[in-house]
């Protein structure tokens, strides 16, 4: 619509030539000012340009002015006459009315513009509206669908339900039938059974009778001869004696019977009583050394006096042979008590021994765990060593026992062992000889020591004797002659008398006569010991001792 | 282990006497005794039809022969071989024969156990019991042989009667609370009566010599209920077998259960030893746990050795599905045994047939559980020491102590199926029994 550009410039002129110019404009621009009316109302097209034409012509332009300024005046706008009656054309108000016109026009065209805007928005939205209806919609039939289905299938599980329960009814029902069934039967049978024994009783009867009729005839023994009784006796005749005896037999069998039960029973009993008791001691044993912790100290209280308790149980020893119910409840409830404390104790190490192992205590655990680890090692170690020899030995014990299959090289084996074990023996032969002969030697040089010290030891006694009978003499002279005769053997002579002392108290029984016999026998040797051993009064004291050894030492030689 | 030469047997009746001097065998109508040592021939007897059944006295002097058909039973004389006496029940017919405990009496079932005659062979006198029950174990004797105790049924109910052997004179008797009462059993006291009902209910009473009832055990109700029993050599225990393949042991002072053993097919505990038998390639290996055979069985052409493995637990056991609609199926603990020192005991489980199961009574665990190729067809402890023989059937016999196992193969030719075994009072040897032989195998002592 270029048009309406070319309309306004050459709108503003002269007055006079407003008209023309009017109207040439008219004329110049019909079309454009058609073309502008029509755009209010309708499309532009050519077809409006012969309309244009139409509305005024050089004929009827008076009339058009008319039409023009009636329709402005109803539209509200001043008349564009100079005057109300006249022909005179206002050109202000035309002009007035024109803009007004215009400015009206670009109203209506931003509003038509808003509006189309709005048209589009309204449009777009209304468009998103309906696809989101139509998905909606299908969603809804969709879900409409599921639900349908879900229902259904809802219906047939609970259907199928329903027949299971029946089912199982049914099954219940059968079941308890059967029961009933299987209970009628039972009875029935036992009806028919007892009716079928009766019969059968009444059959045995009269078959019974008959076969009795008939015992005359053929039922015997035969024997050649009737034989002894096993044990050996007589058969008695059937009294109430020996009715009484019978069931006092029975009443002695039965009642050893359970004597012996009881017996067994009382054995275990003590035995279990025993066990317990000691069970209780140890377990008792085990508590003390938590005295010190300070934690336990009430529970200590209670331990001592129970352990006092029990003290005074065990001491009372008898108690252990009543099984009355009380001393029954007590050890067992003593024990349970003690075992109890025991646990608490050992969960108390066992508290102890994690946090040991956190490192919190002190040193002595932890030493005595690796003394504990290091020996545990060594026995590994030394176990691992016992059973490799065992196991080396039962390999050589095996190759002993599996020789090779040839005979000769076994004997040659055996040979070799046996000269092996021979040689052996032969070295050991010769040092047991060796040993022997060496013995023997110390053995004669004891013996003659042994004499030589006898000997010395009669010697010194001689002289003890002799010093001994001076000093007497030398004491009392009187009695040398009275009594040297009665008194006894410790004196021992080298002269005459002396020698009648011997054989005076070899004659009598002294403890001494082994001692002197052989003295008696030799004189001779002793007056040359005597000569050696003239001074050897060394042992005093203790002459009882060696003349026993050396008479001991006698003997032996002998 | 040496084996004697096969000799003929017949009806799996061979019986060594209870002082182990002889070995008594029947062939047909003959009666065969041997030395038990050297197997020579000592004594041979006829009898008037075939043998059925043979039993020593207590004082191995005479031996029965009893022939049921016939109904007469023949009493033979060790000592006097031309000494003869016959028993002819007649009419009465005859279904079972016994010693009494002092070797001097026989008792006779009639047919239809109509009554039980008591024969005497010192005197002339015979004693009848009447009503005695149809069942397994009717009659029990105790072990010092003073007591015996009868099963008898009157009118519908279970009664148990008790006699002193000496003069057959009537102790005790009542009636017992069980339906239908199966058997009876004295402990090795002496003191006490074990009495179980049949097995369509779990019932045991134990009666006291007296004719006290001292306790009942019921383990459960309806199932099918116990198989078999067994007390311990020194009655302190009683185990029992039942269908529900468990054993449940009662001690003797509560009569109550101590504890239960179970026989499942797996076996996961591993503190226990199973010995699996296994066939071994003809070509010898090394063997680590069996004794390898003596030469002699090296040469016979026809045996497949076998030996023992140390399977590692867990081990399943193969078990068969008895049928469940027959009476007496084959299921539950059929077999038990103690050993003489009281220490294991040995069972079987009919559903597992061959494991042979061995329990430590001391720690109440089990020790050793044996696998067989073949079904277990008996087993039975040595009367000396902890040593149980097995047979399956083949011609092999197992032994197993707590030192290890054996499987030695009998040496002969042909087949000879081991059905039965029976050892020797001293434990030096047992006889093995099969359908138409039966050897001896000596056992040294330093084996096993």
């Amino acid at each position: 619509m270029g048009d309406w550009k070319t309309v306004t410039v050459p709108v503003l002129s002269s007055d006079g030539k407003n008209i023309f110019q009017y109207t040439s404009d008219k004329k110049i621009s019909p079309p454009s000012m058609n073309s502008q009316v029509l755009c209010l109302s309708l499309p532009s097209s050519k077809s409006m340009h012969s309309f244009f034409s139409a509305f005024c012509t050089e004929e009827n332009i008076d009339e058009s002015i008319s039409y023009l300024n009636r329709e402005l005046t109803t539209l509200g706008f001043p008349s564009i006459y100079a005057e109300s009656k006249g022909k005179e054309l206002n050109l202000v108000s035309i002009i007035n009315c024109m803009n007004e016109l215009l400015v009206l026009q670009h109203k209506n065209l931003r509003a038509q513009e808003e509006v189309e805007m709005q048209h589009m928005k309204l449009g777009s939205d209304m468009d998103h509206l309906q696809n989101c209806y139509a998905k909606l919609k299908e969603q809804l039939e969709l879900s409409k669908r599921e639900i349908v289905g879900l229902q259904e299938r809802d219906r047939q599980l609970q259907s199928k339900n329903r027949n299971l329960h029946q089912l199982l009814k049914n099954e219940k029902d059968e079941v308890q039938k059967l029961q009933n069934v299987i209970s009628s039967r039972a009875t029935q049978y036992n009806h028919d059974m007892k009716r079928k024994e009766r019969e059968y009783n009444k059959l045995k009867e009269r078959l019974h009778q008959l076969v009795m009729n008939k015992k005359d005839k053929k039922m015997a023994m035969e024997v050649l001869n009737y034989v002894g009784r096993a044990d050996g006796k007589r058969g008695a005749w059937r009294t109430v004696k020996t009715e009484a005896r019978n069931e006092e037999e029975m009443y002695k069998v039965l009642l050893s019977n359970y004597e012996q039960r009881q017996k067994q029973l009382l054995v275990e009993n003590a035995e279990l009583k025993k066990v317990l008791q000691q069970m209780k001691k140890e377990i008792i044993s085990l508590l003390p050394p938590q005295k010190q912790k300070p934690k336990e100290r009430s529970e200590d209280g209670t331990v001592l006096s129970d352990l006092e308790e029990d003290i005074g149980e065990l001491n009372k020893e008898n108690m252990w042979e009543l099984s009355c119910e009380t001393v029954r409840e007590q050890l067992t409830n003593s024990i349970r008590k003690q075992w109890r404390m025991l646990k608490n104790h050992v969960e108390k190490l066992d508290n102890q021994v994690s946090r040991v192992h956190s490192g919190a205590l002190s040193d002595k655990d932890v030493i005595s765990r690796e003394d504990h680890e290091m020996e545990t090692e060594k026995l590994e170690l030394e176990i691992q060593q016992c059973k490799e020899m065992i196991k080396t030995q039962q390999q050589l014990l095996q190759q002993q026992l599996m020789s090779p299959c040839d005979d000769d090289t076994t004997l040659l084996l055996q040979d070799c062992y046996l000269l092996e074990e021979r040689e052996r023996l032969q070295e050991e032969w010769r040092l047991f000889r060796e040993q022997k002969k060496n013995f023997e030697k110390e053995r004669r040089s004891f013996t003659e020591a042994a004499i030589r010290l006898g000997l010395e030891r009669k010697a010194f006694e001689e002289d003890r004797g002799t010093w001994l009978k001076q000093q007497f003499l030398s004491m009392s002279t009187d009695y040398k002659r009275s009594e040297s005769v009665t008194t006894p053997s410790a004196f021992l002579g080298s002269s005459e008398q002396d020698n009648r002392l011997l054989k005076c108290t070899s004659q009598q029984r002294r403890p001494r006569s082994v001692f002197s016999s052989p003295v008696s026998a030799e004189p001779c040797p002793t007056f040359q010991y005597l000569a050696r051993n003239s001074a050897a009064p060394k042992q005093h004291a203790g002459d009882s001792k060696p003349n026993q050894w050396v008479g001991s030492d006698k003997e032996e030689a002998e | 282990m040496n084996f004697s030469e096969l000799f003929r047997l017949s009806g799996l009746l061979g019986r060594y006497s209870p002082d182990g001097r002889r070995l008594a065998s029947c062939v047909q109508y003959r009666l065969v005794i041997r030395d038990a040592t050297t197997l020579q021939l000592v004594q041979l007897y006829t009898c008037l039809d075939q043998i059925q059944y043979i039993e020593w006295s207590s004082d191995s002097l005479f031996i029965l022969c009893a022939m049921y058909k016939r109904g007469i039973v023949q009493v033979w004389s060790l000592e006097q071989p031309d000494w003869h006496c016959k028993i002819d029940e007649g009419s009465a017919g005859l279904v079972a024969s016994c010693w009494s405990p002092d070797g001097r009496h026989i008792l006779n079932t009639t047919e239809f156990h109509l009554r039980i005659t008591v024969w005497s062979l010192c005197t002339k006198s015979v004693s009848y019991i009447k009503y005695p029950k149809a069942c397994q174990q009717g009659v029990a004797f105790t072990k010092d042989g003073r007591y015996m105790a009868v099963a008898e049924r009157r009118d519908c109910k279970d009664f148990i009667s008790i006699f002193v052997c000496s003069d057959w004179h009537l102790l005790r008797h009542f009636d017992t609370e069980t339906q239908d009462l199966f058997g009876i059993e004295w402990a090795p006291n002496g003191c006490v009566l074990a009495a179980w009902d049949t097995c369509l209910e779990y019932k045991i009473l134990l009666y006291s010599l007296d004719g006290r009832l001292l306790s009942t055990y019921r383990a459960y109700e309806w199932s099918l209920g116990i198989k078999s029993i067994a007390w311990s050599p020194s009655s302190q225990f009683l185990a029992i077998g039942s269908y529900d393949e468990k054993v449940r042991i009662l001690n003797h002072v509560t009569w109550k259960k101590i504890t239960e053993f179970e026989h499942p097919a797996t076996v996961a505990s591993t503190r226990t030893i199973v010995y699996k038998e296994v066939e071994k390639s003809p070509s010898v290996e090394t063997e680590r746990l069996s004794f390898p055979p003596t030469r002699a069985l090296a040469s016979s052409l026809f045996s497949t050795q076998s030996k023992y493995d140390v399977s590692q637990v867990p081990v399943s056991l193969q078990c068969i599905k008895p049928a469940a609609d027959r009476a007496n199926p084959k299921m539950g603990i059929g077999m038990l045994a103690f050993s003489p020192d009281n220490c294991f005991l040995a069972t079987k489980n009919d559903n597992i047939p061959n494991a042979v199961w061995i329990w430590d009574i001391q720690k109440l665990k089990l020790f050793v559980v044996l696998e067989q190729l073949c079904a277990i067809q008996s087993f039975q402890w040595d009367p000396r020491q902890p040593r149980l023989a097995v047979c399956t059937g083949n011609s092999k016999v197992y032994v197993w102590s707590p030192a290890g196992c054996v499987s030695v193969q009998v040496p002969g030719e042909g087949d000879f199926q081991i059905m039965s075994l029976s050892w020797h009072v001293s434990g030096d040897s047992m006889a093995l029994l099969s359908k138409d032989n039966f050897c001896v195998c000596f056992l040294e002592r330093e084996e096993v």
